[in-house]
């Protein structure tokens, strides 16, 4: 028992993800996640809980291309540095000589640092090359020392989506979802998480098949996804938490009351 | 086995609400729709067709709507909403916010078809209506329905479930219920489609259709048995539903005073309905 929770930046991670990137990220998770344990700590119910990180702004860094988003979130933001320069080629064809300067050096790294073996060159999230492909979600859930579990999720959608399209991150059931057994928060290929029912199934396997909270998250990213890509974190109401992937990386942290701790990027 | 489908007008305090003329008004209406489905499923269309012809049916019969305009946001402006899905692939497709489409279920199924999405919303599912050929939009304020559904399978088995609704009364403006939400009013897989209505909140809380196929999926259970646990769970005058299975049984449970219902089976069964 105990409390428990997890955070998570999106699946989907370029494999040549710069080291310095990786380490970036790997504090903001950190930081986020000890700004979660303090309030668990301080007995926040989890509903706050999670609300208190999606208040995080990030400080401002020489590093960082592009605004921060109006909700102030992204712990992301420096990591999509290079991706809000890519977009900036692609809709407007300039970029001052800073963005370029931080580009380039992103897109030539190849010498600098070898791509992570045994990742498909050509691995793409929703058609997209995930050198290009950026996760946008956000979400984070926990379970509070009462057992109380609470997931959120937020996102800023699909790079180069329909204008109007709606993905999985607000929908109840597919990328977030709490009851009374459990809290799970998706991420990756919103219409595959849509049609997966992620969340929820994450719940009914609990619920209906007596499954542990691991054996469900493994069971819906290995045979619920079918041929979309994503992942989940989750934790349940007696202090247990888990995450599972089927991409190349999913930026995450998870802590529980009885010690457990892990921030990752990686399988 | 065979194919069967079963259709909706809506779950509500019918017994409170509708007069006994408007009743027998909406009867021949549910009759009327049946009858375009079952002659669709004899002529073997797909269970896809089947289920958007027949919704179609259901959003352009007046005998559906609360009252000429009644479903209106508070600000007095109109948010249809639809979604469909088919059990066999997972395809699916939905839409919100609509104004000026006639046939929203429409819509939705091609987001599915036309689309790399599953749901379009406000100025962009609009803007992606004015840009399909052949495809109907109005600015006059007709009657909307308030919830109508259906769930066919069709001679292969295929389970197909598509729902549409004109939104809530009074609703806030911009508030998104249960129909467009795959998972919650509408759902289709391998073993059955699901169609609901009642109070979307509570619908999208229990994530009503995708339990019943959950409950076939990971218990065991049939169709109806699954079908009556959902909602016998729900609270008390929130939900009905409507469901098929794959292998043509039927289940038309609510926990209202009543709902508009019709469905009928390859083996002859058939039946109307709408008080409890």
């Amino acid at each position: 028992m105990g409390w428990a929770i997890a955070v998570h930046g999106g699946a989907g991670v370029d494999p040549c993800l710069p080291m310095e990137r990786q380490q970036e990220a790997k504090d903001l998770l950190l930081h986020c996640l000890n700004l979660g344990v303090s309030a668990l700590k301080a007995s926040l119910p989890a509903i706050d809980v999670v609300e208190l990180l999606f208040d995080y702004r990030l400080p401002e860094s020489e590093n960082a291309v592009g605004q921060p988003t109006e909700n102030g979130l992204l712990p992301t933001v420096k990591i999509h540095a290079n991706v809000v320069a890519f977009d900036k080629i692609l809709q407007n064809g300039a970029l001052s000589e800073k963005e370029l300067s931080s580009l380039e050096s992103c897109i030539q790294n190849g010498d600098k640092m070898p791509c992570r073996k045994g990742m498909l060159p050509d691995f793409q999230m929703n058609g997209v090359p995930i050198n290009i492909y950026e996760p946008e979600t956000v979400g984070c859930v926990v379970v509070d020392s009462e057992g109380h579990c609470a997931s959120a999720t937020s996102t800023g959608g699909l790079i180069n989506k329909m204008s109007g399209r709606i993905g999985d991150s607000p929908i109840i059931g597919a990328g977030t979802y709490a009851n009374g057994m459990c809290a799970v928060s998706a991420t990756g290929e919103g219409e595959a998480i849509i049609r997966a029912t992620v969340g929820r199934d994450v719940a009914a396997l609990m619920e209906y098949k007596g499954l542990s909270l691991q054996e469900s998250v493994d069971f819906v990213i290995n045979k619920r996804l079918e041929d979309g890509k994503g992942g989940l974190i989750a934790v349940s109401s007696n202090g247990e938490v888990a995450a599972g992937f089927n991409t190349s990386g999913m930026f995450r942290a998870c802590a529980t009351e009885e010690g457990y701790f892990e921030v990752g990027i990686w399988q | 086995m065979g194919w069967a489908i079963a259709l909706h007008g809506g779950a509500r305090d019918i017994a409170r609400t509708v007069t006994p003329e408007r009743r027998e008004i909406a009867e021949v209406g549910l009759r009327h729709c049946l009858q375009i489905g079952v002659a669709a499923l004899k002529e073997s269309r797909t269970a896809m067709d089947v289920a958007e012809i027949v919704v179609r049916e259901l959003e352009n019969n007046p005998s559906f709507n609360a009252g000429r305009g009644s479903v209106l946001t508070e600000e007095g402006t109109i948010e249809m909403e639809a979604s469909i899905m088919e059990g066999s692939t997972k395809r699916c497709g939905a839409v919100s916010g609509l104004s000026t489409v006639v046939n929203p279920i429409s819509l939705a199924r091609l987001v599915m078809e036309k689309t790399p999405h599953i749901y379009l919303a406000f100025d962009g599912a609009e803007k992606f209506a004015r840009e399909q050929v052949d495809f109907s939009t109005s600015t006059e304020s007709n009657s909307h329905p308030e919830t109508v559904g259906c769930a066919v399978v069709d001679s292969l088995g295929n389970c197909v479930a598509a729902t549409s609704t004109g939104g809530r009364v009074n609703k806030m403006v911009g508030r998104i219920g249960d129909t467009p939400i795959i998972g919650a009013g509408n759902y289709a897989n391998y073993l059955c489609a699901v169609s609901a209505t009642g109070m979307g909140e509570h619908i999208i809380q229990a994530t009503v259709a995708r339990d019943v196929a959950a409950l076939m999926e990971y218990k065991g259970f049939s169709v109806k048995e699954a079908a009556n646990y959902v909602i016998g769970n729900m609270e008390k005058g929130t939900c009905g539903l409507v469901a098929v299975s794959y292998n043509g049984e039927v289940a038309m449970p609510f926990n209202t005073s009543g709902m508009f219902r019709a469905c009928a089976t390859e083996d002859g069964y058939s039946e109307v309905g709408i008080l409890a």
